[in-house]
């Protein structure tokens, strides 16, 4: 994984590359769905007694790159799942929308804190399973070698999950989350069991891909340089309302070490230690 | 039976604890210690192991063959009476004479063909009972204490009553081996299917799988490695059940050679029946072995 200066804004494979590789039939290319705004409004979600989320209103334009951050236990987590459609909001309503405003299929994606990739599928079939059941075999293979060149894996294609790293393992589950190109891109602390240095790489990666792909991302995350550093704009979340909704107007690539986004980073934490 | 089966499930709750370790940790198992080493070894490009002494495949079977000697020379030397226990070289002698009479081909023919059948129909219904109290609530909440409560009976004991439903036909044999596979089949299939990681299944769930797609791809292979462990068992528990069933009442089989024997008072041949289930229980212990390091290829603990 290359870490520190940025990378150039990577590559997909093109498709006369693959062929050439493969020799195959050139196959009906997914075109890129767009990406779905999210429209929120006063949604609740609570478990029994406990009430989580307590009327949150968000739009989100699509294509955006947002990060919510916020304590542990703050619902951020479970807001995410909600977006995703792993649950169900208790009260309020969540949309979906195009640029235009127009109601759109999400197509949303997840990735979680741990990769949860097959231990007895190959990593291209680990990816081929983003693209759902009944794809034809050589569709799904293609698709799966060029998500994961987009990680920058294509060597590691036919190997076993138990053989990769951690950060390698995660750069996996980034790609089966990709191969169907989603609307919408839930990642929930992706990058939270992974060392520092491989961190840094990944954010990189997290926004290469989406620059490259345009989708609309949702990061929860419980480090707020990570938030800075990777979203257009943080949202802090605080005992299921929203506290903060801060803008980041600094262009790609960002340093690490700016001092504009250090000042940010500090106004954030000390919105969500309550010293602000 | 009860020993056995016991002690099968303990093996299944040992693997299961085992695969329970903390998933943020590693999902996939870690290769054991001394792997890695024998793996960074191997990159320096050294032999894993030091060639000083090169007996290395020989040295499992060197004290066997110490003790067929010992055997052979006290029987030699008329230490041993040949009542008791006939010399290894009669014991090879009545294994040549049945061979080319066609008695002992048959015999293990038709005990490996009761054997067989009795495992594929006992490990059917277990295998099927186990998948289906795994996958469905309903299913376990109608059978599965009931199952319980069955497993705990002896099978063996249950000859008095076979011989009163079948006679001493083939039946009773083929009732008693199924009963006898049934249980460790069933035992570790559940539970294999219900330690799969829940984890795993959201995914499976949030990736459009369903039905037969989540089992095929997800359940079934995640509760494989149990599965093997219950099959192993199944395997013991099946020529056992063979032994005694054919020593009860036969006219054919291994087992009914052993009995012929005894009553001719022919050692050798009582000896070589056992020698023959010993090297069948083997066999049959390899090749579930081959087919485990075979569909457990991606586990790191089957990785050469």
């Amino acid at each position: 994984m290359p870490i520190g200066p940025y990378q150039s804004p990577l590559a997909f494979i093109s498709d006369a590359e693959l062929d050439s590789h493969h020799a195959a039939q050139p196959v009906e290319y997914q075109a890129s769905p767009q990406p779905a705004g999210l429209r929120l409004r006063g949604v609740e979600k609570r478990f029994g007694d406990n009430q989580v989320l307590r009327g949150i209103d968000l739009d989100v334009p699509a294509g955006q790159f947002v990060a919510i951050v916020g304590k542990s236990g703050c619902g951020k987590s479970t807001l995410l799942r909600l977006l995703v459609g792993l649950d169900d909001p208790t009260g309020g309503r969540i949309e979906f929308v195009d640029e235009a405003g127009e109601a759109v299929e999400p197509n949303s994606r997840i990735v979680f804190q741990e990769p949860r990739l097959l231990p007895w599928f190959s990593v291209a079939d680990n990816v081929a399973v983003g693209l759902g059941d009944g794809v034809p075999k050589a569709f799904g293979r293609r698709e799966a070698e060029r998500a994961l060149a987009g990680v920058q894996l294509s060597d590691k294609v036919k190997d076993w999950p138990s053989k990769l790293s951690g950060g390698q393992r995660q750069r996996v589950a980034l790609a089966r989350a990709l191969v169907s190109r989603p609307g919408l891109l839930a990642l929930d602390e992706p990058l939270g069991a992974l060392d520092a240095l491989t961190r840094l790489g990944m954010q990189d990666l997290v926004t290469d891909v989406w620059r490259e792909l345009g989708f609309t991302a949702v990061l929860v995350t419980h480090d707020v340089g990570e938030a800075v550093h990777l979203a257009d704009r943080v949202i802090v979340l605080d005992e299921g309302r929203i506290s903060l909704d801060l803008e980041i107007p600094r262009d790609r690539p960002r340093r690490y070490g700016e001092p504009a986004l250090a000042e940010i980073e500090g106004k954030l934490l000390d919105t969500i230690l309550g010293k602000a | 039976m009860t020993i056995v089966d016991t002690f099968a499930e303990g093996r299944g709750l040992r693997r299961i604890r085992e695969d329970r370790v903390p998933s943020t940790a590693n999902e996939y198992g870690k290769p054991p210690k001394g792997a890695a080493e024998k793996a960074v070894r191997a990159n320096d490009g050294q032999p894993s192991r030091p060639r000083s002494f090169s007996g290395g495949a020989f040295l499992p079977y060197l004290l066997p063959v110490i003790l067929v000697i010992l055997w052979q020379a006290g029987s030699s030397a008329g230490f041993i009476s040949d009542r008791i226990m006939p010399s290894p070289v009669a014991v090879i002698a009545a294994f040549w004479e049945r061979l080319l009479s066609g008695e002992l081909a048959r015999d293990v023919g038709v005990s490996g063909a009761r054997a067989l059948s009795g495992l594929l129909i006992g490990g059917s219904i277990g295998f099927l009972l186990g998948i289906a109290n795994g996958v469905s609530k309903l299913s376990e909440q109608l059978t599965d204490t009931t199952l319980q409560m069955l497993r705990t009976i002896p099978h063996l004991a249950m000859i008095p009553l076979v011989i009163l439903w079948f006679g001493i036909g083939e039946e009773a044999k083929l009732f008693l081996t199924s009963l006898g596979v049934l249980f460790p089949i069933y035992l570790n299939t559940y539970h294999g299917v219900k330690n799969v990681d829940r984890d795993l299944i959201e995914m499976g769930q949030i990736y459009g799988m369903s039905g037969w797609s989540l089992f095929r791809k997800v359940i079934f292979p995640g509760a494989l490695p149990s599965i093997f462990v219950g099959l192993r068992y199944a395997l013991g528990i099946m020529w056992l059940t063979l032994i005694v069933s054919e020593s009860i009442a036969a006219n054919s089989g291994i087992g009914y050679m052993a009995n012929t024997a005894r009553e001719f008072m022919m050692t050798d041949v009582v000896v070589l029946a056992l020698v023959i289930y010993a090297a069948l229980g083997k066999l049959a212990d390899v090749i579930a072995r081959t087919l485990e390091r075979t569909a457990l290829s991606w586990n790191p603990a089957y990785q050469r």
